[in-house]
């Protein structure tokens, strides 16, 4: 689901531009945590439209259809942020590159803008790029940097650092819909006397 | 206060020290026994100090600051060697070794497990052998690790709390008639040993943070450090070994901290690295007298590399389970791990609960896979429950460490290049293994089932392994180097075969009894 508020924006700039978006789902556990429902993530070497491109990429590489745009803008930022040139060289990084062409290819494949076809055909055009270069860096880098945050953690259900306190008291055994297991075979908490 | 603060010291140049290197389940427990006998130890560990306090509970971040990172290749036919060629072991550089990051099961081998050539006979293209000791050798140092580890259904202490993930399984494994318990665990089911009881965080593979599970960090070390006679050296990286003109082994050379080369003369050398360390230094340790490497007359190092027989099987269903919640090896069925050649395969496997975080289950799932199966099963993250399994490889020859003489480390060494093919007697193993998962799963209602592909290995083994003759293996029944009398082999590496079990328990026992032999020999003046 692209965001109209997103693929509207035209940024001028050469690069630096920024990610932006209205969350879809505004009683979805990632509103829950949201301060407000627009969102903007600001980028540093990729420009707004390869931002949208890489985001639209992500979206049928691993597609989730209830997942909010701005958890997968963390795979653009993520990219982005690899995307640094080198320090002290007025030049693209490799990674850079490897970004540029491989959009420039998906635009040609497209008849000249990738983001104004449907999913079908984005598929249709990426599902052949499965293992070069460009499809591996965008994909082995979202496979990480996409279910690595705490967005995505609320969006699938994962506690995360909230476990660092112990779910002794929070739930560890709270499963309701199968029989308890007897003891001793199911153990005993830390208080417990062991009867058998 | 660091735990190395006020410890005793040794100079390098005194030449009266047991030199161990490796801090873990092996290195760890036997310099501990070694120091409380009296002996002065000096521990070299290639990792840093990291405590409890420092632990992680995010999964990347602890991978970063725990995990043996430096370069490895791969090569061979198994998965890992295309999804993760630089990453064959998931093991731990850092003081305490990977006892920091296991999942705390501790298992017995079987009795007939020691003998895998003499049960199972000859199988083709594997390398079997019997072990030179018997379960009734190891027997009563299995009894001393259960009472120091403190595992669970041993010594009267009772059994761990079962969290969702293990109530699955235990329901499932009832249907198909097999036993389940909370398994014998070397974790706290209620405060013990100046350790806290297990507050089923979920991390065990993250660093213990409160010190529940047992590892050689917060248990060993420090008692070790007590008794004035062991020295740890974190970020101690060490480069070969020395020996003299009669073939017995005098020095250690290392990197320390500031990267300066350091030399610890030494009266006696266990080498504990994890058994890619391991091998990698001693044959990194040639020299004109050794030109394969140390105790490498047989050409047996780095050979019958074993990772275990793995995968594992997770399963969606209707409603939540929240499996990461507790313990991470929450539950054990250990009906499979029988030898029973019907099922058209020698040795037998285990079925241990299992859970990765949301992270990490992105990261193994499926390697490089993308699209809709894959989101499936992600999408259904908090109704999943999982299992590992974890079954007996068999040696092979072919599987081997070897020095990558293309790539070297950041002090220039050769990298170790681990060479895997899985055995057909593995596959048939794997495939029955995902099929008992699968259906113990689907008698409790699951609705997806994915079979997991192993992860890079936790448990390395058998890469200098024991052996009666000198020409069969590295080293003797007590870890003792066939060639060289004071060099000892004190980790994984040494086992003749791998058995189905979780080895920590073992290399502990294992350890303990080393250490009590090497105790005698010095009394008698052998070493």
């Amino acid at each position: 689901m692209s965001s109209p508020t997103m693929s509207r924006r035209v940024f001028l700039k050469a690069s630096g531009g920024v990610l932006a978006g209205t969350l879809a789902f505004a009683s979805g556990s990632i509103a829950l945590l949201a301060p407000s429902r627009s969102w903007a993530m600001p980028l540093d070497n990729l420009t707004s439209r390869q931002g949208e491109v890489l985001l639209a990429v992500t979206r049928q590489i691993f597609p989730h259809p209830d997942l909010e745009d701005a958890v997968y803008a963390h795979v653009v930022k993520s990219l982005d942020r690899k995307t640094r040139a080198a320090d002290n060289l007025d030049q693209v990084s490799a990674l850079g590159h490897l970004l540029d062409e491989g959009i420039a290819e998906l635009d040609a494949a497209a008849g000249g803008d990738f983001l104004a076809i449907d999913d079908a055909r984005r598929l249709e055009i990426l599902t052949p790029m499965g293992g070069t270069p460009f499809f591996e860096a965008i994909r082995g880098d979202a496979v990480v940097s996409l279910y690595d945050n705490p967005l995505a953690f609320a969006h699938f259900g994962y506690q995360g650092a909230e476990g660092d306190g112990g779910y002794l008291t929070k739930g560890f055994n709270d499963l309701t819909w199968l029989p308890d297991p007897p003891q001793p075979q199911g153990g005993y908490l830390p208080f417990e006397e062991p009867t058998a | 206060m660091a735990m190395t603060d006020n410890q005793k010291t040794f100079a390098h140049d005194d030449d009266s020290v047991v030199v161990v290197i490796g801090s873990g389940a092996g290195g760890g427990t036997l310099a501990n026994e070694l120091a409380q006998q009296g002996v002065d130890v000096v521990v070299l560990e290639a990792g840093a100090l990291h405590t409890t306090g420092d632990f992680l509970a995010d999964e990347w971040a602890s991978f970063a600051q725990l995990a043996w990172l430096d370069p490895r290749t791969t090569s061979g036919s198994f998965r890992l060697a295309k999804d993760f060629p630089n990453l064959p072991a998931w093991i731990v550089k850092s003081v305490g070794g990977t006892t920091v990051h296991w999942a705390g099961a501790s298992l017995r081998l079987q009795p007939h497990e020691f003998a895998a050539l003499s049960t199972y006979g000859e199988v083709e293209g594997a390398n079997l052998l019997d072990w030179p000791l018997s379960y009734d050798d190891l027997a009563p140092y299995y009894d001393l690790a259960e009472r120091r580890m403190g595992v669970t259904r041993t010594n009267d202490i009772k059994g761990l709390p079962g969290n969702n993930n293990f109530k699955v399984m235990y329901n499932g494994a009832k249907n198909l008639g097999y036993s389940c318990n909370t398994g014998h665990m070397a974790i706290n089911s209620a405060p013990r040993d100046g350790r806290a009881a297990c507050q089923q965080r979920g991390f065990c593979f993250q660093g213990c943070k409160t010190g529940a599970k047992w590892s050689t960090l917060y248990t060993e070390l420090p008692a070790g450090i007590a008794t004035g006679h062991l020295e740890l050296r974190p970020e101690s990286h060490v480069a070969r070994i020395e020996h003299d003109g009669s073939g017995k082994v005098t020095a250690v050379v290392y990197f320390d901290a500031a990267g300066e080369e350091q030399r610890q003369k030494a009266r006696l050398v266990a080498v504990a690295g994890n058994s890619l360390e391991t091998p990698r230094l001693l044959l990194n340790s040639a020299s004109t007298m050794f030109p394969e490497g140390l105790a490498n007359g047989s050409g047996q190092v780095g050979r019958n590399y074993m990772r275990h027989m793995t995968g594992s099987v997770y399963a969606t269903f209707d409603e939540p389970v929240h499996m990461y919640r507790g313990t991470t090896m929450a539950g054990i069925v250990s009906d499979e791990a029988r030898h029973d050649p019907e099922r058209g395969f020698v040795g037998g496997y285990e079925m241990e609960t299992l859970s990765l975080g949301l992270p990490f289950m992105a990261a193994f799932l499926d390697p490089g896979a993308w699209g809709p199966r894959f989101t499936g099963a992600l999408d259904q993250y908090e109704n999943m429950a999982g299992m590992w399994l974890v079954g007996e490889d068999l040696p092979q020859e072919s599987n081997r460490v070897t020095l990558n003489p293309e790539v070297t480390d950041r002090y220039g060494l050769p990298v170790a290049n681990v060479h895997y093919d899985d055995h057909p007697n593995d596959i048939s193993m794997r495939e029955h293994g995902y099929r008992q998962g699968t259906e113990l799963y689907r008698s409790v209602g699951a609705r997806d089932i994915y079979e997991v592909p192993p992860y890079p290995s936790t448990h390395n083994l058998g890469t200098c392994r024991m052996s009666e003759r000198p020409e069969d293996g590295v080293c003797n029944g007590y870890g003792q180097a066939h060639e060289i009398p004071n060099l000892f082999i004190s980790d994984g590496s040494q086992f003749t075969t791998s058995a189905a079990e979780n080895p920590t328990l073992t290399i502990v026992s294992l350890a303990i009894r080393q250490a009590e032999h090497i105790g005698r020999l010095m009394q008698q003046g052998v070493v």
